[in-house]
Parts: C-alpha cells; structure tokens; sequence
C-alpha cells in the first residue's frame, strides 16, 4: 500500500495544473468537478492508507520517491511518511477540505474567477498535505512555504480592492518574520546533525544534547517563532483577523481548519527538541494562554460577524498551543480535529449568512435569521456549542477538558487562564449567535444554500457533536481511541498532581461555560436596552474601540515598526549607495561635454593646439 | 666663397618655419594655408642642406630632394582637396569647413 502514499498530495498538485492550464477554457461544472474530485480522491487514498495502518497494526508507512539535491554529505529526499500523527492531520485536511471545497462550488458561483479560485485552493490543498507528509524538514519548510503562498494569493483573491491587497501582504510579511525563525532553527539542527530527516533528528537530538542545554533552547525557541507566525500566536497575531477578506471557504479552509494549526503540527512532530527545552516548554504553554485571552477579548467588541470568528480562531489555537506547552500532546492533537470541525462549520455558516445578506458582514445588520434560514442556523447553533464547549453533548467540551486537565495538573495559574478562556469563548460565541440569529429581522434574505451547502454544513454539525467521542475521560469510560492511537508518536501526558479531581474540574468547567452563554443571554438576547445603557459611557466606548482593534497590537506595530521603517525609506529616499554609481555617471558625462567642446572643426584651431603641444613636448625634452 | 656660418642657416630655417606656422595659423583661406605649409616644408629642407653642410655628408641634400618630391605630391592633392572644398562650400574659409564639430 505504500506505493501510492504519493498520490496524496499529488492528486490536488495535478487538479491545480490543470485549472491552471485549462481553466480559462471550463465552464463552473467542470471546474468545481475537477477541484472537488482531486480533494476527494486524496482523501479516498488517506482513509485506504489509514484503514493499511490501522489493521496491520503498523507505526506508518513510508515512501521514498527520490533524493532532492545532494551537497556533501547533506543530501534530503523526497520522503513521505505517514504515522499516527500525520493520519489525523492527512484525514482532516483531505476530509474537511472536501467538505469545503463542495460547499465552494455553490459560495463562488457566479464569480469572474471561478477556476482560478479552485486552482489555488487545489495548491493549498497539495501544500498543506506535503507539510504533514514530509520526513524531511526541508520538504516540510517547502510545504510550509506553499501554504504561505496560497493563503496570500486567496486573502488577495479579489484584488481589485486595494484592502485585500494590503491583508493579502500584511499575512504575508507578518508570517515571514516567523518563518525567518524557523529558517535559522533548520540552519542550525542542520549544521549540528549534518541532516534535516525527521526521524534521525528526533533519535540523535536527545542524545546529542543535554536537557536546558542553551543551543536546544535556542532551537526550540526558534521552532516556535516559525509556530508563532504561521498559528497566529501573541505577537504576530494581527494578521489572521484581516485574513478575512478572503472569501469565506478560504477562511474556512486556511484560516480556521488547517493551515494556521501547522504550527501546532511542528512543535508536536518535533516534540522531543521540545521536551530538552523546559524553558521552551514554559513559553509555549505562556504563549498560549496570553493568546486566548487576548484574542478573546478582542472578540467580544467586533462587529464583523467573520472578525469575531477569526479571534475566537487564535483563542482556540492558543489552546492548543496551552496542551502542547503542558506536554498534553494527544489533547492538542484532539483540540485540533474538533476544532477543524466546529470552526470550518462556523465559518461555512457564516458564510450562508454572508451570501444571504448581499455580502453584509456587519452582524448589527442581520438579526432575526432564525426562521428565514433554518438549516444555516441549526448547523451554527451546533457548531456555537461545541466552540462554547457546551457541556456533553458537543465535542469542544471533551477537547477542552482533556486541555485543561492536563494544564492544571502543571500549573494552576494557566488552569486559571484557560478556565477565564472558556467564560469569554461562551460569552462571545453566543453573543454572535444572538445578535445574527434572534432579535428583530433587519434585511430580507435573498439566497438560500444550495443542496452542495447543505451537505457540507449538515455533515460537519454532526461531526462537530459526536466528534467528542474520539477521546472520552476516564470518568466516562476512558473510551479514547484517539488518544491510543496518538501512543507511538506522542508520550502520553504523565498524569500529575492535580489540585481536585477530573470529575470536578469538568464540572467547573461546564458551569464557567453556561455561565459565559447566560451572560450572553442576558446581555444581547434580553436586555438590549441596558445594554445601551452600558456601552452609553465615555469610558465603554473607549475601551469598545480598544478591543475592537485587538487590544492595540496593530497600533503598537504600527508606531515600533512600520512609522520608523517607512521613516528611514522616506529619509534615504534618494538612495545614498545609488549616489556614488550615479555621481560616476555624472562626473563621466560632464567630462565629456567638456571635451567634446574641443573638436569645434576649425582646423586652425586643431593646429594651434598641436604646435601648442609640440612644443611643449620640446620645452621639456630640453629643459626637463 | 664665404662660409656662411651653421647657426645662421639653421636660425633662417627655424624663422622660416615660424612663419609658415603662423600664416597657417592665422590665414583663412585655404589657399594661404596651402602657401604657407609650402614654406614650412622648406624651411626644413634648408636645416637638412644647412645640416648637410655642416657635417659634409650627403644625406641631407638626398632628404631635400625627397622633400621635394612630398611637397609637389602634396600640392597637386592639396589643391585637388581645396578645388573640391570650393565646389561643395563655395567659399575657400577654412573656419567655413566645420562639418566635423563635436
């Protein structure tokens, strides 16, 4: 079965050349099949390889196509390999991508672009799948880069507003400040190691160095500078909220489901640098927390219903980014699938709405779209209550609990700050919910998802309530297939000293939850006119306007970074280095005009001159 | 038959060619020019016979004679070239002949 494990990614790779060749030239059915059958089939072959694994009983499959260049000894191969964690990443990445990709053909029906938006989603699809294939971290860092690509062509894919065009370069150039991170880790675990295989590394490293040594500190940190840029973590977070003038798949896609979890991908594949790094653990786990908060926060004053879903994304990833820096890795890995279900729903509704409100994101313009779009509203209200973490019967409760069991038993404090998380994220989530859904209706909807739409949000809601059952605690069974598949590649957390029970810190965690949702409930689902009231001060408004603007960030960036750089351009506007080459330039054009007024074609004049100079050469032939 | 002294002949000479250089300098018309290269050609076919002279060889009298034979080449060119410069300038003002300015 190995033998074709290249198919995965190179099914989408041959879908994109081929819209990109012969796209002008099919109409939208054509188009939409191709790109939604590529995916599809990627996803056929990734359930086969998977269904290969798991009854043989296997650690993975591996193939190896080719060595990519060879200098010396350092000579990196196309490698792909899939174990128990690339399994999870491959199936949700070709599974909820499907999904995406066939409510797509209904969201961009009609647009100018049609093929060449699939062509680059086929692309991304491809890139993503060799970041989580690679055995080699050079192949990996080309996938890295890939995805990077495709999500700045798809922020910018209407480029005929020059908003987009500046998200699309914001995402971008934020995102390479990380990449530049993780480049100088590559650099070094390559001129330590003498190879980037993933396999070898992660068997020499811990033996080569010793744990808190500073170079594996250095590294991990440097690893998680690449994480930090490409998940949206505190502080290069301000790209993903502008990601959003992307059409709406794309942020489904790339901006929710996977790319931004790649660098949840790279801190767990490269886990053992990790472990040698306590420090780096440390920040990781920090890094997390601050980010939820933060990002949730920010969520609860944004308007554009698309702009609250992208916080609540970093919210989410900074979970995330919490398991990992606990050493709760099957719970990050968990977290990561049901949030790909639940947020890929969200978003895909959203987009319903958006399309049914003629492209209206405000949600203080829609309200009351409860009766008028039943489906696009149950399948929300599904995917609300797992990202709330509704206690039971939604799969971001079970995600959540694994990470905040696992955060407690290392520190309180970060319990602390993922439990406050858990109030904002119910508190924002249904927030949302009540201001698009209940209330007064504002406007008429005008477009109704099509039966594709609605297989892709229908499938997803049901995925998003049982998708808890891959990882169940202990007190309800401890049925966690999930978690013992993860065995081989991830440790499982040492359980540690936890300050009470699971039992009841889910219970804690429940009520902290319905609280955040009762809240909203009281707040935008009853009492609007206290709420006015509240916001009515000179000191809500300000601190309305703060959050609305992600607590600052980019103004901060704006006045450390951007004002002096644009400063410094303006300042060396005539490039003082280009001085010198152009000076030359001047000074030789000079010269010459100067000459040339010599040759003035009076022939007496030459001859003055050359009897001038004969005799000069004979004064100082003589007198010399 | 009196010697006339080497410093002399040569002081003629050099003074001849100085006034040939001159009137090529300061004439305009083409014509002079011509006369006075004429005259800057034999001024140093006198310091050749003077040179001769006082060295009792015979090469410088042979130098003349090649002397001679150049100048009347270049006349019959010179005046070939000024015939043509007439024609297409209808004037013989060197200063008018400046096509070549840079």
């Amino acid at each position: 079965m190995a033998h074709v494990l290249w198919l995965i990614p190179a099914l989408p790779l041959v879908g994109f050349l081929f819209l990109a060749i012969f796209g002008r030239r099919l109409g939208e059915n054509a188009a939409a099949a191709v790109a939604v059958s590529a995916v599809t089939g990627a996803f056929a072959v990734a359930v086969a390889e998977t269904a290969h694994i798991v009854s043989g009983n296997l650690t993975g499959v591996q193939q190896t196509l080719w060595t990519w260049i060879r200098i010396g000894d350092f000579a990196p191969r196309w490698e792909f390999s899939l174990d128990h964690l690339s399994v999870c990443f491959v199936l949700v990445i070709t599974g909820v991508g499907a999904l995406i990709h066939l409510y797509a053909t209904d969201y961009m029906h009609g647009d100018e672009s049609y093929s060449r938006f699939f062509a680059y989603m086929n692309l991304f699809v491809a890139s993503m799948l060799t970041v989580v294939l690679a055995d080699d971290l050079l192949v990996l860092y080309l996938g890295w880069e890939g995805v990077g690509l495709c999500s700045y062509l798809l922020i910018g894919f209407w480029y005929k507003d020059p908003a987009n065009g500046r998200a699309a370069r914001k995402a971008f150039v934020v995102t390479r400040v990380g990449d530049a991170a993780m480049a100088v880790a590559l650099f070094i675990l390559a001129t330590h190691f003498g190879t980037l295989r993933i396999p070898d590394l992660l068997q020499q490293v811990p033996h080569t160095w010793v744990v808190g040594q500073q170079i594996a500190t250095l590294t991990a940190f440097m690893l998680l500078g690449g994480a930090i840029g490409k998940s949206a973590q505190v502080p290069l977070q301000v790209w993903l909220p502008d990601a959003m003038a992307g059409p709406t798949p794309v942020s489904a896609l790339i901006h929710a489901a996977t790319m931004v979890t790649a660098g949840v991908y790279l801190i767990a594949r490269t886990h053992p640098i990790f472990e040698i790094a306590p420090t780096a653990m440390h920040a990781v786990a920090i890094v997390g927390v601050v980010t939820l908060l933060i990002a949730g926060f920010a969520a609860l004053a944004q308007r554009d219903i698309k702009r609250v879903l992208a916080y609540s994304t970093i919210s989410q990833i900074g979970y995330m980014f919490l398991a990992l820096g606990v050493g709760a890795w099957s719970a990050a890995i968990f977290h990561f699938v049901t949030h790909a279900f639940f947020k890929a729903l969200l978003f895909l509704a959203s987009g319903s709405v958006i399309l049914a409100m003629h492209h209206e994101q405000d949600m203080f313009e829609m309200g009351g779209l409860r009766k008028k779009l039943p489906v696009t509203f149950w399948t929300f209200l599904a995917g609300s209550l797992a990202l709330a973490g509704f206690p039971l019967i939604s799969a971001g409760f079970y995600s959540k609990d694994a990470i905040l069991a696992g955060a407690a038993e290392t520190n309180l404090w970060l319990w602390v700050g993922g439990l406050l998380g858990v109030g904002l994220t119910g508190l924002y989530t249904f927030r949302m919910v009540f201001i698009t859904f209940f209330g007064e209706a504002k406007h008429e909807p005008h477009r109704l998802p099509s039966p594709a739409a609605k297989t892709a949000l229908i499938t997803l809601a049901v995925l998003s309530i049982i998708g808890g059952g891959l990882m169940l605690p202990d007190y309800m069974g401890g049925f966690a297939p999930l978690g013992h598949f993860l065995e081989p590649v991830l440790p499982t957390h040492e359980a540690g000293h936890a300050p009470m029970s699971e039992p009841v810190m889910a219970l804690i965690a429940s009520l902290v939850a319905l609280s955040g949702i009762g809240l909203a409930w009281w707040l935008f689902g009853t009492r609007p006119a206290f709420l006015e009231r509240l916001q009515s001060g000179a000191f809500a408004r300000g601190l309305d306007r703060f959050m609305l603007g992600g607590l600052g960030f980019d103004t901060l960036y704006d006045f450390v970074f951007i004002r002096p750089f644009v400063g410094l351009g303006k300042l060396n506007h005539r490039d003082v280095i280009d001085g010198v080459y152009e000076g030359t330039a001047a000074l030789t054009e000079m010269g010459n005009h100067e000459v040339a007024r010599t040759q003035n074609g009076k022939l007496r004049w030459y001859l003055a001159a050359t009897a001038g100079g004969a005799a000069l050469l004979l004064g100082l032939a003589i007198w010399g | 038959m009196t010697q006339i002294p080497f410093e002399q002949g040569l002081m003629l000479a050099g003074l001849l060619f100085a006034l040939g250089l001159l009137g090529v300098m300061v004439r305009r018309n083409l014509l002079f020019i011509l006369m006075s290269v004429e005259i800057m050609l034999n001024a140093s076919a006198l310091a050749f016979v003077v040179a001769g002279a006082r060295w009792g060889q015979p090469e410088g009298q042979v130098m003349v004679l090649f002397i001679m034979a150049t100048a009347a080449a270049e006349a019959s060119v010179g005046l070939a070239l000024i015939l043509q410069v007439h024609r297409l300038l209808h004037t013989l003002d060197a200063d008018e002949a400046n096509r070549l300015r840079g």
